[in-house]
Order: C-alpha cells, then structure tokens, then sequence
C-alpha cells in the first residue's frame, strides 16, 4: 500500500520539543520533517513590526536538531510561516539562523527560500480581486500604504515546485498551515482531502493527543483512503475524541475549513481506534467547485500610535466602589488637559473588568483592583505625557469620602511608566483571486559545500 | 429533573479567537450521555450567547453542535478586533468565565 510519514515535531518552531519524542519519530521513517512557524495570534505588532513573537535561541535550537538529523537520513524539511507572521523581515531572520546551524554544523544542502510578501504595486492594480474577510472594508490604496507588510498564505503548490527543484529544506513565508504538511502528498498524488485533513491536525503537533500538548511531536501516515495519526511520545495517546476535538480548535465552523485553492469538507468524517494510541480518519474530502476561482487570504496591519504604560494597585475600597466614575473623570481631565495630542486612553481595571472589558456580566469589583494605564498616541513622547498625567491625577485625585489622602495608587516600580513602543493594529485580512503560482515563487540555492 | 451547572456536566469549556475578528466558545462533554443532555436542553441558543455576553443577536454567529467530538460550538464577534487599541485579551483565551454558570 502506498504510504507518506510525515513528522511534526512542534505546534510551532520554537515552542520546542523532547528529544527523546523527537528521535521516536525519526524510527517511524518519515517521508518529510514538516513545520508551521507562524500565527496570526500573538496579534498584529509582529506582521507589522517585522519582528518574531518567538525567541531567537529557541528557534535555533528547534532547528538546529531537526537540520542535522535530517541531513543525516536525507529527509527532506519542509518550513511554513518563517519566522511567525512570515513576511521578509521574518522570512530573512529564520534563513539567517538555518545558514548559521549549517556553517556550525557543516551541513549542506539545497534550500529553496519561498517569499511571502505581496508587492504594493501589483495590489494596488488588483483591489477590484480584492473581498475584505470578515468585518472590515473593503481594500484600499490607504491601508494598502499604510500596511508595512503585506503577506498572503500560500498553498501547498509553492512547496510542491521547491521540492523538484531540488530543494532539501523549504523555507517559506506566510503559508496556509495544513498546506506545509501535505505538500509533499500532493506533489506524489494523494488524494488532498486526507492530505490537507492530516495537515490541519499535524500542524499543532500533538495537540491533538491526550493529554495535548503543543511541544511534542506527532507523526501522521498518509494512505490511499485516509491517515493514521499517533503522538511519538509513549506518555499520550491519540484517542478519537481528542482528535474530532481538534477540528474545533480556532475555527468557527468544524465542518468545513476554507483554504487557499478550495474547501476541506469533513462531514462525512469517521474517526476510527486502531490500537490504543492510534486513531485512523477516512472521509475527509477537498472540495473545489468548477470554475471556482483560486483564493488567497491576504494579511497586513498598519501602525496607530505608540503607547506608554503604567501599573498600580488600588485596595482602597471606597475608591474601588466609585473607580468607573473616577476613572471616567481622570480620562476627561486629561483629554481637557491634552486632548489635542489626539491620543488614546484606555484604563483595564483587573478585579473589575479587566480580563473581559465591555464582555463582562458580573458588576462585583474585587477587594483589590489592579490598573493598567494605557496611552497610545501618536509619538512616544505624547503617549508619556498622557500617561504620566494620569498617573499623578489619579494618584492623588479627591473622590467623594476619601480618607487615604496621602495617594490613592500602589505603584510597584520606579519607573512607574512603561514605554512599549510602536503599536499595530490588523489593517488587512482579505482574499485576493489569483493563480495558484502566481505569486511565491522559489528561490533555490546551495547552502554550506556541494557534496560529491 | 433538577438542573445543573455546566461545569458538572461539560470537560472542557474554552474560549479563543478564531481569526483576529471572532471569539469561538467550545463546550464538550465527557460522554454521549451528557452531550444528549445538553444538545436536548434547548439552553444553546445564539440568544443564550447575545444574553452572556450582553452583544446584540446579530453579533452571534452561529452555534453548531459537532457529534464527533462530543461538543458544542459558538462563535461571536469580537468588540474589539484583536490586538487593537482597547482590546483585553489578544488570544481571547479567558473569555469563557460566564459559560461556566449555565444551568443545564
């Protein structure tokens, strides 16, 4: 029977893993090593800043152990989302390390390095193929400026090309997740929708196993009518539950999961306990209607400001009872004070409704209340001073009762006020109609001494 | 017969963000038995959700019920966009505090 063994070892490169689960995965012979480095999670300051949410040494490490022993078996390793939110600046930092792991380690190989990033100018020419993805207008030249980043998730389509041309290790820039992990099927022919299905669930690693867990490896064997999925590490197990729980896992819809190029349909899905760490899936079909055009998801965020920040407790409960007043009161003083430095305010009251803002039903303030102060403005000098006055206002404002007239805050820090720089906000997340090669082309090169 | 509180029913209860611009709810129960329970109450409504988390209707997106994994399914819109000025959580990772008081 016609097989492909794909090895995640990580949720995501960095995050890490057990060598031990590591090497239990490679005795399973697997066909690729395949990766997803990126998330749209950690939010909007990593796209626009060009800057990774995960460390430099963790990536290295992670790297560092998957390079080597793939080099060693001739596996090849397939890298999606380079460097978290994948565009250049990410792209270039993720190539930097791989060069260095191969100069340290004195590895050689063909790389393909598989950009990302939307040219402005062709955007700009293409805003009518443009449809906003959610609740946001409609693309224009300004957020298209605006957006220091502009990046697309590619399919499998950019691996599979990267792949016959040589390439041992593929690394890309913003890439659909599953498409990572089932490039190499596609490119051999299976059939896409277990391809892209055992993707969806390989690419959070052993997520899917019980007990989860995002820094663990998981190994997915691709067949003619389905995929068997197992963690490598003997202390999980895959059972059916914890694997039809993962088609939930930040998605709205379970059922049917869109990606570039088409529909992944799993209502018909039969999840199946092979042996007790085993579970096999059948039914997973990809679905791309005819003469349905090929689209991409595109993803930027365009700076607001820069913010300072400032820390205090409060356990003065005759303030704690008036503090939405108060602090409607301190915003208006400063806005009346500063209000032509044109930033913004934002105060989260932990013990109130920090956690949930405007979402929280219950009304009960804690004994304690913990305060953010949050300024953002347009330069770091402005949001300090928004900060600093409403820190010292509320420090020692006069509210109605008050009896602790020596301060109303506990700071704990000196400085009180933190400056944390540049702030985004997501501008872009739209699809673009396009052909699947249009854009992401390879960029195929010899990394460290040509063999032989 | 009485009711009882999620939490005695339900496994897991989570929420998280599902694209920068929704919160996704997961409730999933341990056993057929409970799921039935649950699908069957009737309690899992949009309006149940609109009500929680005090948004207009229109801001629930849709409750699903998935049988393979014993679970149920609700998506809202998010207030703020995550990440954005203002915003409090940017997975949208702790958002599931008032699920775990529904009287099934």
């Amino acid at each position: 029977m016609k097989t492909l063994t794909v090895l995640s070892p990580t949720a995501i490169l960095g995050y890490g893993f057990p060598v031990d689960s590591f090497q239990e995965g490679l005795k399973c012979n697997p066909d690729v090593i395949a990766v997803d480095a990126g998330s749209v999670d950690p939010g909007p300051y990593y796209l626009g800043a060009g800057v990774s949410f995960t460390d430099r040494a963790a990536v290295k490490r992670d790297l560092t152990l998957i390079l080597t022993a793939a080099r060693e078996r001739g596996i090849p390793v397939f890298v999606g989302s380079a460097g978290g939110a994948g565009a250049k600046p990410h792209l270039d930092w993720t190539v930097e390390i791989i060069e260095e792991i191969a100069q340290e380690k004195d590895l050689s190989f063909k790389m393909a390095v598989i950009a990302a990033d939307i040219d402005k100018d062709v955007l700009l020419k293409r805003l009518g193929s443009t449809e906003p993805l959610g609740p946001l207008p409609t693309l224009d030249a300004e957020r298209v400026l605006a957006s220091p980043h502009i990046v697309a998730q590619m399919g499998w389509e950019p691996f599979a090309r990267a792949y016959r041309e040589g390439a041992d290790v593929i690394v890309a820039g913003r890439a659909y997740d599953p498409a990572v992990f089932a490039a190499l099927a596609m490119e051999k022919g299976f059939d896409p929708g277990p391809a892209l299905h055992m993707g969806k669930i390989l690419e959070c690693a052993a997520i899917a196993a019980d007990p989860g867990s995002g820094r663990d490896c998981m190994v997915g064997i691709l067949e003619e009518q389905g995929f068997r999925l197992f963690p490598t590490n003997p202390a999980r197990r895959c059972t059916v539950r914890s694997v039809a729980a993962h088609s939930l896992y930040e998605k709205s819809n379970p059922w049917l999961l869109p990606g570039p190029g088409g529909l992944l349909d799993l209502r018909d899905v039969v999840y199946e306990q092979l042996d007790e760490r085993t579970v096999r899936v059948t039914g997973s079909r990809h679905v791309h209607g005819e003469g349905e055009a090929y689209r991409i998801k595109l993803e930027g965020a365009r700076p607001v400001g820069y913010r300072t920040l400032a820390i205090a407790g409060i356990r003065d409960p005759l303030m704690i009872k008036q503090l939405n007043e108060i602090l409607e009161q301190v915003k208006a003083a400063a806005m009346d004070n500063f209000g032509t430095l044109g930033g913004r305010l934002n105060f989260l009251a932990y013990g109130l409704n920090g956690v949930m803002g405007a979402l929280e039903p219950v009304s009960q303030a804690a004994h304690e209340v913990g305060l953010v102060i949050d300024a953002v403005a347009d330069s770091q000098e402005a949001a300090n001073t928004l900060c600093s006055f409403c820190r010292s206002t509320l420090l020692h404002y006069g509210y109605p009762g008050r009896v602790s007239t020596a301060g109303n805050l506990a700071l704990p820090y000196s400085p009180s006020d933190i400056k944390a720089g540049p702030v985004f906000e997501f501008s872009i997340h739209h699809l673009l109609t396009t052909e699947p090669e249009e854009f992401f082309k390879p960029v195929v090169y010899q990394v460290g001494r040509k063999q032989g | 017969m009485n009711k009882q509180k999620l939490t005695e029913l339900a496994s897991v209860i989570r929420s998280k963000n599902s694209g920068p611009y929704e919160l996704t709810f997961d409730i999933i129960f341990p056993d057929r038995a409970k799921f039935d329970l649950a699908v069957h109450s009737g309690v899992f409504v949009p309006e149940l959700f609109a009500r929680l988390y005090q948004v207009p209707l229109e801001n629930v997106l849709g409750v699903v019920v998935y049988p393979p994994a014993l679970a149920i399914k609700a998506t809202i819109l998010r207030p703020v966009v995550a990440g954005a000025v203002g915003d409090t959580d940017v997975y949208g990772a702790q958002q599931h505090g008032p699920l775990l008081d529904i009287l099934v």
